[in-house]
């Protein structure tokens, strides 16, 4: 298992849009990634409605954890990324 | 059906339109008895099967949309095909629960955690809990809840409508709401009457309509009409016209031969009056000062209050503005001046005999108005409630001349000034005619008491005579006599008003372009005729009915008078 602890860059924080597109990427992926905030335990990254209902703020770390080391590089790029900025 | 069939509710504004149903229906109830289905693995697969339909139906509708609601419509989409959602309730079905019932479980855990996390998640759980209302809709065979894609103009009908199905109404579509519940305060009803959409609420035989039945709206007379037959459809269609006409009259209040009556708008706020600044009024004729000090624990600062003031004076540009001073007391009781433990309330400290009491709040609002009057060039008019001597209107309009301000009148709303109208006119500049206390005071009658409403009816012969006889000697010694209070928004008390001689008529500003019609469809003569048959008659509902009785067909048609 690999993990990644990355700082969330979208000033609105991991929901709206962003926790869309990221939810989104996950799925694509088909890799099984679960994320958490650090020292909790972790969720399913796919679920949309667990991702915004953690309520992770700009700014916030989170852990994300996966076999597929390759999916997990790609997600922690789209986290350190503003992605409401991007419209 | 082959007869024409009306339905009666309670009507929302005076508009009328025809056109077919869309039906939005109601959020199915899931039971928390329901039985395990009898196959859960069989189950399992049509729910996951359900969710796939949700999220795609969804998901054509985002893609139909754009901007803010292609965005929400998009999030929601994503919810229906939500692995964690759809997993855990094929789980419990699995288990042995009721897919509906499994859903409602299942997505009521995350509305929870999202109502927890607060702010803009807490709106989200509303968009969780409509895909919760479709896929549960869906395993139970009834019709997609919540108001229907609208694919042509239509009236919409629905036990009622939530906040949520109003805010995505397609307006462009709708011609028309029925509502089965609800009443005229509710918040479909008041959408409706902003948007200017003809409304019925109350109908519940609205209730058999199903899409595509055509129904004939007539919001003035609270009625819906089922396949109604030429006649019908061609009332709606004059009335439709008449009213769009109402609208693009903008001139100033005059009868037909031009006899001019000052149409003003009744306001509460400095945000109320920026909303008339390019609104169709002549000014305003009440501002109800209290508002400023009603949420407040101590009285707000003379800078505070004048900047408010001006805000009005500036959004009116050089309008008139009649600023009522502090009306506390009774139903408005005030933190810092309500005197504890009076029995009678609305026959005690309030209004201006707030003088007696708290002097300076009177001092302070005088020189505040004052303020506003030099840092904006406006010229404000000013005027006391509750006076009831000669004395007292004598001194307001003494401590107003000293603030500096130039016309000055009082509220005539007890029984003893009205009597005394000639006197109070030599002091003061003005007055106007508040016809809710008026009517309370004269008629003895608590105005909150729903009861006893028949003695507040302002068409009472004792309240008209008091008007009429303030209205006669204003008129004697030319100088103005307003009415403000919900009988001037009334277009046939408007049209008898303007005979007694009244000048000024303020109210609601959405009631306004009614009573400018009435009033250029009739001349004075007319008017005068009017007053004094409704002066005329025993009772009161004898005395509107004489002066309905020389109001003009068309306009009665039009604005539904009867």
């Amino acid at each position: 298992m690999a993990e990644r602890t990355v700082a969330v860059a979208s000033k609105v924080g991991l929901h709206a849009r962003p926790a869309m597109l990221f939810t989104q990427a996950v799925a694509a992926s088909g890799a099984k990634v679960t994320i958490a905030r650090p020292g909790k335990p972790g969720v399913d990254a796919s679920s949309i409605l667990f991702v915004m209902g953690m309520g992770v703020k700009f700014g916030e770390e989170v852990v994300l954890v996966s076999e597929d080391e390759a999916a997990l590089d790609g997600l922690v790029e789209l986290l350190a990324t503003d992605l409401d900025a991007e419209q | 059906m082959s007869q024409a069939r009306v339905i009666s509710g309670v009507g929302v504004g005076r508009g009328a339109v025809v056109g077919p149903v869309a039906r939005a229906h109601p959020v199915p109830v899931v039971s928390a008895a329901a039985p395990a289905p009898s196959d859960p693995e069989e189950a399992a697969t049509r729910l996951t099967e359900v969710f796939s339909q949700v999220a795609a139906s969804l998901q054509a509708r985002a893609d139909a949309a754009s901007g803010t609601l292609k965005d929400v419509l998009s999030a929601t989409a994503l919810m229906a095909s939500d692995p964690a959602l759809g997993s855990q309730a094929v789980e419990r079905v699995r288990g042995g629960t009721d897919p509906a019932l499994a859903v409602w479980q299942v997505a009521g855990e995350f509305i929870e955690m999202f109502t927890a996390v607060g702010g803009y998640m807490a709106e989200r759980a509303t968009d969780l809990a409509s895909v919760r209302d479709r896929v549960v809709a869906a395993l139970m065979g009834l019709p997609e809840p919540g108001v229907p894609a609208l694919e042509r103009p239509s009236v919409v009908v629905a036990e009622d409508l939530s906040p949520a199905d109003t805010a995505v109404l397609d307006l462009d579509n709708v011609l028309g709401i029925v509502i089965e519940k609800g009443g005229p305060t509710s918040h479909t009803a008041i959408i409706a009457g902003q948007l200017g959409l003809p409304c019925v609420v109350r109908a519940g035989e609205a209730s058999a309509l199903v899409d595509g039945d055509v129904v004939a709206v007539d919001a003035a007379h609270g009625t819906v009409t089922v396949d109604p037959d030429d006649a019908v459809v061609a009332a709606v269609v004059a009335r439709r016209e008449a009213l769009a006409a109402l609208g693009e009259d903008t001139g100033d209040g005059a009868t037909a031969d031009g006899h001019g009556v000052q149409l003003l708008a009744n306001i509460g706020t400095a945000a109320d009056a920026e909303r008339l600044t390019d609104a169709a009024v002549q000014g305003v004729g009440l501002f109800r000062t209290e508002v400023l000090f009603l949420d407040a624990q101590t009285a707000p600062a003379q800078d505070e209050q004048a900047a408010n003031y001006g805000r009005a004076l500036a959004a009116l540009g050089g309008r008139k503005v009649v600023i009522r001073t502090l009306d506390a007391g009774a139903d408005k009781p005030l933190a810092f001046v309500t005197q504890p433990g009076e029995e009678n309330p609305a026959l005690g400290v309030r209004g201006y005999r707030l003088v007696r009491t708290a002097p300076e709040l009177l001092t302070t609002q005088l020189a505040a108005i004052a303020q506003a009057q030099a840092s904006t060039g406006g010229r404000p008019w000013v005027m006391a409630p509750m006076i009831a001597t000669v004395g007292e209107a004598a001194d307001f309009a003494a401590a107003a001349r000293e603030a500096g301000l130039d016309t000055v009148g009082v509220m005539i709303e007890v029984p003893a000034i009205a009597l005394r109208a000639r006197d109070v006119l030599a002091v003061v500049d003005f007055v106007s005619i508040g016809t809710n206390d008026l009517a309370q005071y004269t008629m003895a009658t608590d105005r909150l008491r729903g009861e006893l409403v028949d003695l507040l009816d302002m068409w009472q012969p004792a309240i008209l005579d008091l008007v009429a006889g303030t209205a006669e000697v204003g008129a004697e010694v030319g100088k103005p006599v307003g009415v403000c209070g919900e009988s001037a928004a009334d277009p046939i008390m408007a049209l008898v008003l303007t005979g007694m001689g009244v000048t000024s008529l303020s109210m609601s500003p959405a009631s306004i372009p009614a009573v400018r019609f009435a009033l250029r469809q009739h001349t004075m003569e007319t008017c005068q005729a009017m007053a004094q048959a409704a002066r005329s008659a025993p009772s009161a509902a004898e005395a509107r009915a004489a002066a309905l009785a020389h109001v003009e067909p068309h306009v009665r048609d039009v604005l539904a008078l009867d």
